[in-house]
């Protein structure tokens, strides 16, 4: 596969993945062929990046079924810009300030939640762009539930934060 | 004139106040979910607009007409043309098979049989269920129960759908399934829909929230149990 295939690729399967910059594409080619999990074929070479294809080597292949057999750790972390501006609002700020930040946070997630709604249920969408949002709606509902109990338990919060 | 349009609706059950001074309008086409927390009056309000409970004060007009001073026979007339209603649970009727629960509305107002029973194979098919069309209720699961519902409300092509949690009782997926299918016929056929919902994310596939708290639209738009100013709780 050339590079330029795998870029197509990564911006047709992964839709709502951070977009991935041809640069970037070319600098983990180069990486993994300097570590031999990926051999360039074909002389043409000589004729620029661009028209250098490249294939898995062996270890190449089993260094990706040992990734995809590779169970990633659930949530070690609560790791969320939303988590610490609302424990910073009400340490250094006040209740109103964390509220205010809160419904705000909220409005932003129910616009989001409704684009990637509607982008779902077009009637021309993909199954790759309906995996995509199903993944990113899930998210997003999540976080509007913990917008929304935070809201009413940050008054509560404050006292204990504070005391 | 294709709107709905509701002025300072009050309705108590005894004692109980359900919804003080109510006022919203609803676009043709357009779909609008109901949200808030349990008791808020949702269910009342939809029963009002729906022209199946009439308020204790307030208005209900249907393109320029008050229907809420309506006779019930007159309002259950145009529940079987206009507006059609959708619950959580079917209500279908359980001695009918699927197909002659869909064709009923068009029976009575008036469809030839065979007309009926044709169109109401279509859109069992285009639900997803048309191999149940000569089973009962009985013998179908809860999601293929609620796709029948939902291809009995939409049979009339209703103006309106009125939809109380219509997905409630059914898992995420196929909750999801239907309201697509649901939210993508409406559209089609320009229905406007009032969808109840307590999920953001089933809120989401409107064109608008309306959040209800304490029987009035909440303008904050949180519907939160707890007053906002004040803060301890
Ligand atoms: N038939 C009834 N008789 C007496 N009170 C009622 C009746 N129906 C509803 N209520 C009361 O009116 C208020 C509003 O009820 P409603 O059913 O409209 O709420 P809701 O928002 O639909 O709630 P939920 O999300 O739980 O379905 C509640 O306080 C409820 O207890
Ligand atoms: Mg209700």
């Amino acid at each position: 596969m050339h590079g330029y295939e795998l870029k197509r690729a990564y911006d047709q399967r992964l839709p709502q993945v951070r977009p991935l910059a041809f640069g970037q594409v070319y600098a983990t080619l180069g990486r993994l062929l300097r570590d031999g999990l990926v051999a360039s074929t074909g002389p043409e070479r000589l004729t620029g990046p661009d028209r250098t294809a490249y294939s898995l080597t062996k270890d190449g292949r089993v260094t990706l079924e040992r990734w995809l057999g590779t169970v990633e750790p659930p949530m070690p972390y609560v790791n969320s810009a939303l988590f610490a501006k609302v424990v910073v609002a009400l340490l250094v700020v006040d209740v109103e300030q964390a509220r205010a930040y809160l419904i705000a946070q909220r409005q932003a997630h129910t616009d989001r939640l409704r684009e990637l709604t509607a982008l779902k249920t077009a009637p021309s969408a993909t199954v790759d762009e309906v995996v995509a949002a199903d993944y990113a709606i899930a998210h997003l509902d999540a976080d509007l539930r913990w917008l929304r109990t935070t809201l009413e338990r940050v008054a509560d919060w404050h006292r204990e934060v504070r005391a | 004139m294709t709107k709905l349009e509701a002025r300072g609706l009050v309705k108590s059950y005894g004692p109980t106040p359900a919804l003080r001074d109510v006022t919203l309008d609803i676009d043709e086409g357009e779909i609008v979910a109901v949200t808030g927390p349990s008791g808020c009056g949702k269910s009342t309000l939809l029963h009002c607009l729906a022209g199946i409970l009439r308020p204790d004060a307030g208005e209900v007009s249907w393109r320029g007409h008050r229907i809420d001073t309506w006779s019930e026979a007159a309002r259950s007339r145009l529940r079987r043309t206009e507006f059609g209603v959708l619950f959580q649970f079917g209500q279908l009727v359980a001695e009918l098979t699927a197909a002659e629960n869909v064709a009923l509305p068009l029976l009575l107002a008036g469809t030839g049989r065979r007309a009926a029973r044709a169109a109401a194979c279509d859109w069992l098919e285009r639900l997803g269920v048309a191999e149940y069309a000569d089973v009962r209720p009985g013998e179908m699961s809860g999601g293929q129960q609620q796709r029948c519902a939902t291809a009995r409300a939409l049979v009339t092509e209703p103006r309106v759908l009125f939809a109380d949690e219509p997905t409630g009782a059914l898992d995420t997926v196929t909750g999801e399934q239907v309201l697509t299918q649901l939210v993508r016929l409406a559209r089609q056929q320009r229905t406007a829909v009032v969808l109840i919902t307590h999920e953001p994310r089933i809120a989401a596939y409107a064109d608008r929230e309306i959040v209800l708290r304490d029987g009035a639209i909440d303008h904050t738009g949180l519907g939160l149990d707890a007053p906002l100013s004040g803060g301890a709780r």
